[in-house]
């Protein structure tokens, strides 16, 4: 188990560095604003940070137990078939988990 | 808008989203517990660091023991996004000095979703920071529950980090979603995925977000340069 010590100054360093980047963009807002690849990138960034995100969650996928990448498969495309078809971020996150849960910790528990 | 008003509208404001974000928070306090912390230790990532996504990234980073500057690193290039909202969050409403240090501080994904519309630029700024104050609570709260109550649940139920996973794929069909017409940016997306995840997987996030945004930065300079069409 990491020490206090340890975990105390990784607190602090996200802490900073996620603080930092929140607070910078007010302290040069007017410079900022007047970039057009500034605003480019504020407008097409998230949706690929976004895809980047759930990739890496899923990297470890393709090493899967073919049991296991069913599973995975299966809830993801619940969660994205879900979301597609109701649209609701909540209703699609918790159904998508608790089906990876309850197959993840029934169906593959040994 | 008097006080109470602001307060009430900003609950009412920050329910929905909060439904969404106290669960996740359990997710997280369990996962703190699972991986062999106190529970006190979810309590304080969700209130010093607040910055949802990043936190379960750090329970990885942390059981591994990775040093100081992956973690700044990795918070750097999962929060750069972060850089971004001030484009649009109205923070010239809230007045006061601390008002402004909290409301950048909690400027998360959730309170800039629900500020990044036009009726929101003349909320009053109690109203804006009262909304960001609760999101705040329904974060530490589910995670404190979920550390505390992460013991009692057993060993065996697996699993719960698909949350995370979850979470990001609702967000990248709505970010997509939104911008319908700008299919190239989430291809690029998943091909520098695709190509860090042959090359170097152990430095995923970095390595991966670097390229998307070089290639961004790329594409946007040869559709500049070229000469624009009649």
């Amino acid at each position: 188990m990491p020490d206090a010590p340890y975990l105390l100054a990784a607190v602090v360093t996200s802490a900073a560095v996620a603080w930092g980047l929140r607070a910078l963009p007010f302290a040069v807002l007017d410079r900022l604003r007047a970039s057009p690849t500034v605003t480019y990138l504020a407008a097409a960034m998230p949706a690929g940070i976004m895809i980047t995100l759930a990739a890496y969650c899923l990297r470890d996928v393709p090493h899967q137990r073919p049991d296991r990448l069913i599973v995975t498969l299966l809830a993801v495309g619940i969660t994205v078939g879900l979301h597609l078809w109701r649209r609701s971020a909540l209703l699609s996150i918790l159904v998508g988990t608790a089906t990876y849960v309850t197959l993840v910790s029934t169906l593959l528990a040994n | 808008m008097k006080a109470p008003s602001s307060l009430l509208a900003a609950l009412k404001d920050s329910l929905p989203v909060g439904l969404g974000l106290a669960p996740l928070g359990v997710a997280l306090g369990v996962l703190v517990v699972q991986a062999g912390l106190h529970w006190w230790w979810a309590t304080v990532f969700t209130t010093v660091i607040y910055a949802g996504s990043f936190e379960f990234l750090l329970i990885g980073l942390i059981s591994a023991f990775a040093p100081l500057a992956t973690i700044a690193a990795t918070a750097l290039l999962v929060n750069v996004r972060h850089l971004f909202y001030g484009l649009s969050f109205p923070l010239h409403r809230v007045h006061s000095r601390r008002g402004k240090l909290y409301s950048t501080f909690a400027l998360t994904d959730e309170a800039y979703a629900l500020t990044a519309n036009r009726q929101a630029q003349a909320w009053p700024g109690r109203r804006i920071v009262a909304l960001q104050m609760f999101l705040h609570l329904y974060w530490v709260g589910g995670a404190t529950l979920g550390g505390t109550l992460g013991a009692l649940i057993p060993e065996r139920v697996a699993g719960l980090d698909f949350a995370l996973t979850a979470l990001f794929v609702v967000l990248a069909i709505e970010a997509i979603r939104a911008r319908r017409h700008d299919l190239p940016t989430p291809l690029l997306a998943l091909l520098a995925a695709l190509a860090t995840y042959l090359s170097l997987p152990n430095q995923f996030l970095p390595v991966a977000l670097t390229l998307f945004t070089t290639a961004l930065l790329v594409r946007r300079f040869l559709t500049t340069r070229r000469p624009t069409r009649a």
